[in-house]
């Protein structure tokens, strides 16, 4: 196991490290963005009160990642979350697909369905993450995981309880949550991933491999699925390309733009 | 005879006096109690409108949400808007047991804030165009806030004096968070300064109008009197307003503002801080919905519960389950 000092000193571990703490950052942060925008607007006022707990929760998560690569040397965690370009951004694409037509502020048009499903197969995919980098070979990292799983426990049982009550109704909700099961699978390979510097993250013993978390997930998702009456997916798809490698959407350059706005005006500043 | 029954052969006359000497008492009054129809309809329209105020009131902050400049403060506005939509809740629960025996419920509620039957309180009608306007709006309408709801904390309706127990403890909070935007900006840049004079010259007069006139002579109609006599509050509008100026007008000034009105000074003789009246006839027309943000937030508000009726009709008792 290794302190912070002792990653920093392996050079091939180090490397290894900070792109795996970027991933597990970038998708919390723009996930808890999107979460955000909901404020307001979601189906009835206790969700709202819930909803935007689980996002202040995970832009909480995204801050402690974004730390422990600060302590690494990577700058500070302020800029790590507001001053790097979109195509730095290690993050998975579904996780920064827009919450549906129009814009927080003005004529949304979001998918309750979609927002379902989306943050119930990432929580679901999250908590086995953090379960596996709770045995992680970098110290700092097992500590934030089993904060993080505190706060994850919850999470899932709000968003499985969602999903299940709205896919197992008659009629239009289940119609909308098995489109959205299908738009949000068709990109789920993209959460599921290490991206191409798979191999040295589990070399280093950071965290399981793809293929075991991709096993996890389908196992833990296979009774859900039957007990609602969903075929199984056949497949866990990029289709608009590998968030881990850098690819991105439209979708992220805007998000950007907004998360960054009043940070922009002056990065230097103390605000 | 038990005294239940006792009491339910006493003339209206003598259960009113009955419950008056309760309120003079201190007692509290609690959902189930015999209550006069006057308290009963001012608890329904000041409690609604509270509730349903806390929740409009999180969408002028909601711009600011993921424009936060930093990860502290992105974490500082998600907690706070939070907590906002939180009181929101536990007002509404607490109005809709006073409208119980109307037969009327939550989607009466949200019916009446879309047609403008209900009321949200003026400074949420009005835009908030810059980050120093979500550190004002934290400081100053939640530090006004304050002081309105502590001036409640007593009231004789009990379920609202506990919600207004812990809604108050977290608008301290709200506060400081407001505060230490604020101070940040104070020390910072040129740039960062004129962000918080400009607020301020914004959010003046509706801060002035906050608190409501200072007697019905001004705006035709104003509901103190009554709340009064019930015990639900104790300071009169005026008074509340005097002791907004004796607590942040020193600390705006140490910060190198500006307040917004050349007239503004203490008379020391009569204690009373003398200052410039809003325009009180643009008031009544802010709460009337027309405001400068007034249909935007209630789009946004409406918008969201169309979009979502498929939900509450998945969620309701009489749909079936596969």
């Amino acid at each position: 196991m290794k302190t912070v000092e002792e990653a920093k000193q392996d050079a091939s571990y180090k490397s290894a490290l900070t792109e795996l703490l970027y991933q597990l950052a970038d998708d919390d942060f723009i996930v808890a963005y999107r979460g955000s925008e909901w404020l307001g607007l979601a189906p009835h006022i206790e969700e709202d009160v819930a909803f935007s707990s689980i996002s202040q929760d995970t832009m909480g998560h995204a801050t402690m990642f974004y730390q422990l690569l600060e302590e690494l040397g990577e700058g500070d965690a302020d800029h790590l979350a507001h001053g790097r370009t979109p195509a730095e951004r290690k993050n998975a694409i579904i996780l920064e697909e827009v919450n549906g037509p129009g814009h927080y502020l003005k004529e949304p048009r979001y998918d309750w369905a979609f927002a379902v499903v989306r943050h119930y197969f990432y929580t679901l995919a999250k908590k086995i993450r953090m379960e596996s980098v709770k045995q992680s070979s970098y110290e700092p990292l097992q500590h934030v995981a089993v904060k993080v799983n505190m706060e994850l426990y919850y999470h899932h049982m709000h968003w499985k309880t969602w999903f299940m009550q709205l896919t197992g109704t008659q009629g239009e909700a289940r119609e909308r949550m098995l489109t959205a099961v299908e738009t949000v699978l068709e990109d789920f390979g993209g959460v599921l991933t290490l991206g191409p510097k798979e191999d040295e993250i589990t070399k280093h013993g950071l965290i399981e491999g793809e293929e075991f978390q991709r096993k996890r997930w389908l196992q833990e998702i296979k009774p859900i699925f039957e007990s609602l009456n969903i075929e199984m997916p056949k497949a866990l798809g990029m289709k608009r390309g590998n968030g881990r490698a850098g690819e991105h959407t439209e979708d992220l350059d805007s998000a950007i733009d907004t998360l960054t706005e009043v940070y922009r005006q002056d990065p230097a500043a103390t605000w | 005879m038990d005294v239940l029954t006792s009491f339910e052969r006493l003339s209206d006359e003598e259960k009113y006096e009955h419950f008056m000497k309760r309120i003079e008492a201190g007692e509290k009054i609690e959902a189930d109690d015999w209550m006069p129809e006057e308290y009963r309809q001012t608890l329904i329209k000041l409690i609604s409108m509270h509730g349903i105020s806390e929740i409009m009131g999180a969408l002028p902050e909601k711009e600011w949400v993921p424009k936060a400049p930093t990860l502290r403060r992105k974490l500082g506005i998600m907690a706070k808007v939070q907590d906002e939509m939180g009181h929101g809740q536990l007002l509404l629960r607490v109005a809709e047991d006073l409208m119980k025996p109307y037969g009327r419920n939550r989607e009466d509620i949200m019916q009446d804030l879309f047609t403008g039957r209900l009321k949200f309180h003026n400074v949420f009608h009005m835009p908030a165009p810059t980050w120093g306007d979500a550190g004002l709006i934290g400081w100053l309408v939640d530090g006004a806030a304050i002081m309105t709801q502590t001036n409640m904390l007593k009231a004789s309706y009990g379920p609202y004096a506990r919600a207004l127990q812990r809604i108050c403890a977290e608008e301290v909070f709200h506060a400081q968070h407001g505060e230490a935007i604020i101070m940040a900006l104070a020390e910072g840049t040129e740039e960062q300064k004129a962000l918080i004079q400009d607020s301020l010259n914004r959010w003046w007069d509706s801060l002035l109008m906050f608190f409501g006139p200072a007697s019905a002579d001004t705006t035709g109609s104003s509901k103190q009197d009554i709340t009064v006599k019930y015990k639900i509050r104790s300071k009169t509008n005026e008074q509340l307003r005097q002791d907004f100026f004796s607590k942040y007008v020193p600390r705006i000034l140490s910060l190198g503002l500006e307040i917004p009105d050349e007239t503004m000074h203490y008379d020391k003789e009569n204690e009373t801080w003398v200052y410039q009246q809003p325009d009180w006839n643009e008031f009544k027309n802010i709460v009337k919905n027309n405001g400068p943000k007034s249909k935007d937030r209630l789009d946004l508000r409406k918008n969201a519960y169309d979009q979502n009726a498929w939900v509450r009709k998945a969620l309701s008792p009489d749909n079936q389950a596969i």
